[in-house]
């Protein structure tokens, strides 16, 4: 791990030129970016210095609200997601985000995790079942609902609640995950197993996730970028993000001098 | 010293008087101040219950001459004094139901587009314009039935409506008849127009109330605005829709002036919507000052109860319903 270094991975996001505009204000300045395929990047920063923003550009959430815009380029696989004609369907089915907040749709935890995935694709009832078998394993949270599977989704812990939007997540099968973060409203325990499950998610899908708490960086990245006001100071490994870090910026922001 | 201790103790100990004082204070008042709630809570209870018995005491003269007959004769002869309920009862029934089937479709479109779709400068405006058709009196909305749609509708709507839905096997029937004008389908539109504000804004309201994060949650999985609107923000909202529904629901059965305007007081059963007919608050309104006759009058008073019947049936069943979808989600 400690041999690696961005550019020999290969790249799965290709950021170019990103600027972003709220209620034509710029939020992110020229970001130039590439996050590599089937690893972990962290990106830390203190709050308001674009890393959220970052992140929704990736799945374009924030075409939801009109004032918001983006320009420049955000390559997936070579292509460009930010072109009008990338539809916005394909977008989703291959990056998944989980936010905050868990948020479980109103309705029993098989058709949280199935709901996705009929809109996409049309599956078999024995397909489907597999399918959502396989989503909840994958989040770590078979074992645990496999009894209760028609139940209400509200019924679960906080904790479970998470894991299960990361389950309707991957149950699409994306190649990204983005989380945004994932366990800021989660008790410690939670969190560990919050924790534990990103760093297995590695193995089939590109991680991107953001959080406040430096330790978690530190604790299940591969790489680390750090944000402030809007650009991107630094991103390295992050053995070398947290023990010596090459900019003034990014040091004082480890060691809690600001932020 | 002891000079010095003295006062200490004793301040302790008066302050220790007077905050027992004050708890028991405290808990007096607060005792006080359940109980007048719960007397204002009590008052609508008592207030239900004094007009329910009220009514059916005024209309029992009635209830007890015809009986059963009260409410399934279609006959209602002020000079024979004999008189049967079920014309204004259906009548009553068919327009609100008509009303409900044209204003709940339209008010969630309204209040969809408000929420979701809407661009910024064009939610003001709208949601403005609903809440000022809630405002207008419903006499207004009478006159303008009678003297506005009423025409138009005998002009242009009534006979093409003849001509293409009457031809229909099995439902054709209710689509006959001559263009009047006025009728159940003219009272049911009137009445869904005043109706659609209020479900609107309840709508728009609990719509507003989904939390962003639950809505980005379900874009993000990649659905679209309707899958977002049909399956997340509905079942979210399910309870208080239910409730904007039978509110207008409530408003529609009761409603008098307007449907006094439009629904032609005819005391002929016809089940065609094209054809005049009556309500319960319409039969009322007409009839109240020419009721000469105590049997008379008690018939009117009873369609009064009748009125209140029907409107508590309905709500209940709305109820029930919501406690069964409730259950089938396990929630």
């Amino acid at each position: 791990m400690n041999s690696r270094d961005l550019a020999d991975e290969r790249t799965k996001i290709r950021v170019r030129g990103l600027e972003f505009f709220y209620n034509s204000q710029r939020s992110l300045k020229s970001i130039d970016m590439d996050i590599p395929e089937k690893r972990i990047t962290a990106i830390i920063g203190p709050s308001g210095c674009g890393k959220s923003t970052l992140l929704r550009v990736f799945n374009r959430i924030y075409a939801m609200y009109p004032k918001q815009e983006a320009r420049g380029e955000v390559l997936l696989n070579g292509e460009n997601i930010l072109a009008p004609d990338y539809s916005m369907n394909r977008l989703r089915s291959h990056i998944g985000m989980v936010f905050q907040k868990p948020v479980p749709f109103p309705m029993s935890i098989y058709d949280n995790v199935a709901y996705a995935v009929r809109h996409h694709e049309q599956l078999s009832r024995y397909e489907m079942d597999a399918r959502v078998e396989q989503a909840l394993n994958g989040a770590a949270l078979w074992d645990e609902v496999k009894d209760k599977l028609k139940q209400s989704a509200q019924s679960l812990s906080g904790g479970q609640q998470q894991r299960l939007c990361i389950a309707r997540t991957i149950a699409l099968r994306p190649q990204v995950l983005l989380l945004d973060e994932p366990t800021s409203a989660l008790d410690p325990i939670s969190t560990g197993r919050i924790e534990q499950l990103i760093t297995e998610l590695k193995e089939q899908y590109t991680v991107i996730i953001v959080t406040h708490n430096m330790q978690q960086a530190a604790r299940v990245s591969d790489y680390t970028a750090f944000m402030f006001m809007g650009e991107l100071i630094e991103h390295d490994v992050t053995d070398t993000i947290f023990t010596k870090p090459k900019m003034k910026q990014t040091e004082d922001y480890i060691t809690g001098r600001f932020g | 010293m002891n000079d010095t201790v003295q006062p200490l103790t004793m301040t302790l100990h008066v302050g220790d008087v007077t905050s027992d004082k004050r708890a028991a204070r405290d808990q007096r008042h607060d005792l006080w101040f359940k109980r007048s709630m719960l007397g204002a809570a009590m008052l609508v209870l008592l207030l239900l219950a004094s007009i329910a018995a009220s009514t059916l005491w005024g209309g029992s003269l009635a209830l007890k001459t015809f009986g059963l007959d009260f409410l399934t004769s279609t006959e209602w002869d002020a000079v024979n004094n004999h008189f049967g309920a079920l014309v204004p009862i259906y009548g009553t029934l068919v327009t609100s139901f008509l009303a409900l089937l044209i204003a709940v479709p339209v008010s969630f479109g309204i209040a969809i587009f408000l929420t979701e779709v809407a661009p910024p400068w064009l939610r003001m405006p709208v949601a403005s314009a609903v809440e000022l058709l809630a405002g207008i009196p419903s006499i207004i909305y009478g006159m303008w039935g009678l003297f506005v749609f009423g025409p138009f509708m005998a002009e242009h709507l009534s006979p093409w409506i003849n001509d293409y839905l009457g031809e229909l096997p099995l439902v054709g029937s209710l689509f006959q008849g001559p263009p009047l004008g006025i009728g159940m389908l003219t009272a049911g539109i009137v009445l869904a127009i005043m109706i659609m504000p209020f479900i609107t804004s309840v709508m728009h309201e609990v719509f507003r109330s989904v939390p962003t994060t639950l809505k980005e949650s379900a874009y993000a999985l990649g659905s679209t605005t309707w899958e977002v609107v049909w399956d997340i923000v509905l079942p979210y909202t399910r309870s208080a829709v239910v409730g904007g529904i039978f509110l207008g629901l409530g408003r529609a059965l009761g409603e008098t002036m307007a449907v006094t305007f439009v629904l032609g007081n005819a005391q002929q059963f016809s089940a065609s919507l094209l054809m005049p007919s009556s309500s319960i608050a319409s039969v009322i309104a007409n009839e109240f000052s020419e009721a000469y006759t105590d049997l008379h009058r008690s018939a009117l008073i009873a369609l009064g109860f009748l009125l209140f019947v029907v409107t508590f049936i309905v709500l209940a069943l709305a109820r029930l319903l919501l406690m069964r979808l409730s259950r089938k989600e396990g929630l």
